[in-house]
């Protein structure tokens, strides 16, 4: 054994630089920093000084585990033996002790859904505050002429977003704000989005979306910031986040959620280019009709006019009289039924000439509307010998020239 | 009545000519004016109708990309 001291090359180690080498081994393996371990909760010990060990098992291997103080100050969930968790943190040596150890950080329980868990009490906060209330959501515009879209440039759902809004309403104008939608810098990038469009575009509406992904891959979508930013924004959001099936918090927020980004442009175009156009071809019908009803009137006036005229003139006093003095009282009622008849009748044909009129149907008739220095001519004192006249009938206008009274 | 009325048709985008549309819709539909106040705003109304639908027929989406107070075209594909 002396004969090997003398001649061998090996490095020499102290305990305390072995350890630390140890401990920059593990340190520097970044499989094991910052990584999730999974297991059961043993031997668990929260001393006064509010740090807490213990130690996680599985049935082949056990890990000592320590968790600071401070993170151990933020956990909502309650420790105990035998509970099974993911537990949060990094691999690193407790040179002292000669021991390496699993440095926790953040600790949930398995197959509970921690994420569910933190959803819920995050959820019944916030509807406590009165964040959710039905009575806060604004109504979405059924014309938007700007829609503010804030969600990645580069996912699906932007994609489906802008082939839904072309489809349905390309009228419209569309203002995307690229954004992250995952990752701890997501619910502030959202936020400032939200906040950005609201001050510098001022969007009839805000579509917030995301495709469909894991929980923790929506999880911005739950982060009280965002449900802040959602509640606080000027114009109405609409959320489409993820699937059918997925709630969070920023669609309980929203003034209407959607279950597909899809879903959501559809519900931001309430009324489509098809909507507008069939709108276009009524306005076009209601035009002819109204020029049919605004001619009925000005017959109706003028025939009752006529009327008056004949029953003041001489000669239809003169038979009236006659026929006062002539016929009989049964007669007479005889004949006051057949000018009612006749009264009915004129009136039948007359609104059936009217029913099917429009100007351009009354020009195809054969009438003209003549005009004087843009002025229509419905009186011989509006001319004298000589005026310029312009006649417009069904295919075009030509020029005219007052020849005479007739 | 409105400025509007004076504007060239084809410088009016969809909104604009479609709230002189509903006016002149409005107007016609009390009928109270005189003929030939009516017939320009028929005429109006038939040409105003046929720019609107020529608006929605070649309507193409118009995205824009905010970033820091600018607004720049956004560019799609990829």
């Amino acid at each position: 054994m002396e004969q090997l001291a003398l001649f061998d090359s090996s490095p020499r180690w102290t305990v305390s630089t072995l350890t630390r080498y140890l401990r920059h081994l593990l340190e520097s393996d970044a499989s094991l920093q910052g990584v999730w371990v999974q297991g059961e909760i043993s031997n668990l010990s929260r001393p006064t000084s509010g740090h807490i060990y213990f130690t996680l098992k599985d049935s082949g291997a056990s890990l000592r585990c320590v968790m600071w103080r401070n993170e151990a100050a933020r956990m909502r969930l309650a420790l105990q033996d035998g509970l099974a968790v993911d537990a949060h943190g990094s691999i690193s040596l407790y040179e002292a002790g000669g021991q390496y150890q699993f440095y926790t950080d953040a600790i949930r329980p398995l197959g509970e859904g921690a994420l569910y868990q933190e959803f819920l009490r995050l959820k019944t906060l916030l509807e406590a505050e009165g964040l959710f209330d039905a009575n806060r959501k604004r109504g979405i515009p059924d014309s938007p002429r700007r829609i503010g879209i804030v969600t990645s440039p580069t996912g699906a759902a932007l994609r489906d977003i802008l082939n839904t809004l072309r489809r349905r309403l390309p009228l419209v104008n569309v203002i995307l704000v690229p954004t992250p939608v995952q990752g701890d810098e997501a619910p502030p990038a959202i936020v400032s989005a939200l906040q950005a469009l609201n001050r510098i575009v001022a969007p009839d509406v805000i579509l917030l979306a995301r495709g469909g992904g894991s929980i923790e891959d929506l999880w911005a979508f739950n982060d009280e910031r965002v449900v802040r930013g959602v509640i606080e924004s000027a114009a109405p959001v609409i959320t489409g986040v993820g699937h059918e099936t997925d709630y969070t918090l920023a669609d309980f927020a929203a003034d209407l959620r959607a279950p597909t980004p899809t879903a959501a442009a559809e519900l931001a175009t309430p009324i489509t280019v098809l909507d507008l156009k069939a709108k276009m071809a009524e306005i076009g019908g209601i035009l002819v009709r109204g020029m049919a009803i605004l001619f009925r009137q000005k017959r109706e006036s003028a025939a009752w006019l006529d009327n008056r005229l004949r029953l003041a003139s001489p000669g239809r006093r003169l038979q009236t009289e006659r026929q006062r003095l002539d016929e009989m009282s049964r007669r007479w009622n005889a004949a006051q039924a057949h000018r009612l008849e006749i009264a009915a009748e004129k009136f039948k044909g007359l609104e059936n000439r009217l029913l099917t009129l429009s100007p351009l149907a009354v020009l195809r008739r054969g009438y003209a509307v003549i005009t004087k220095d843009e002025k229509v001519v419905t009186s011989v004192m509006q001319i004298k010998l000589e005026d310029a006249l312009r006649v417009r009938v069904q295919d075009g206008e030509f020029n005219t020239r007052v020849t005479g009274n007739g | 009545m409105a400025k509007t009325e004076n504007t060239p048709i084809d410088r009016l985008n969809y909104e604009e000519a479609y709230a002189e549309l509903e006016k002149i819709v409005s107007a016609l539909e009390s009928g109270e004016q005189p003929l030939e106040e009516a017939l320009s705003l028929f005429e109006r109304g038939q040409k105003l109708t046929k720019h609107c639908a020529e608006l929605l027929a070649k309507a193409e989406l118009k995205v824009q990309e905010l970033s820091g107070e600018t607004l720049s075209p956004f560019q799609e594909g990829e």
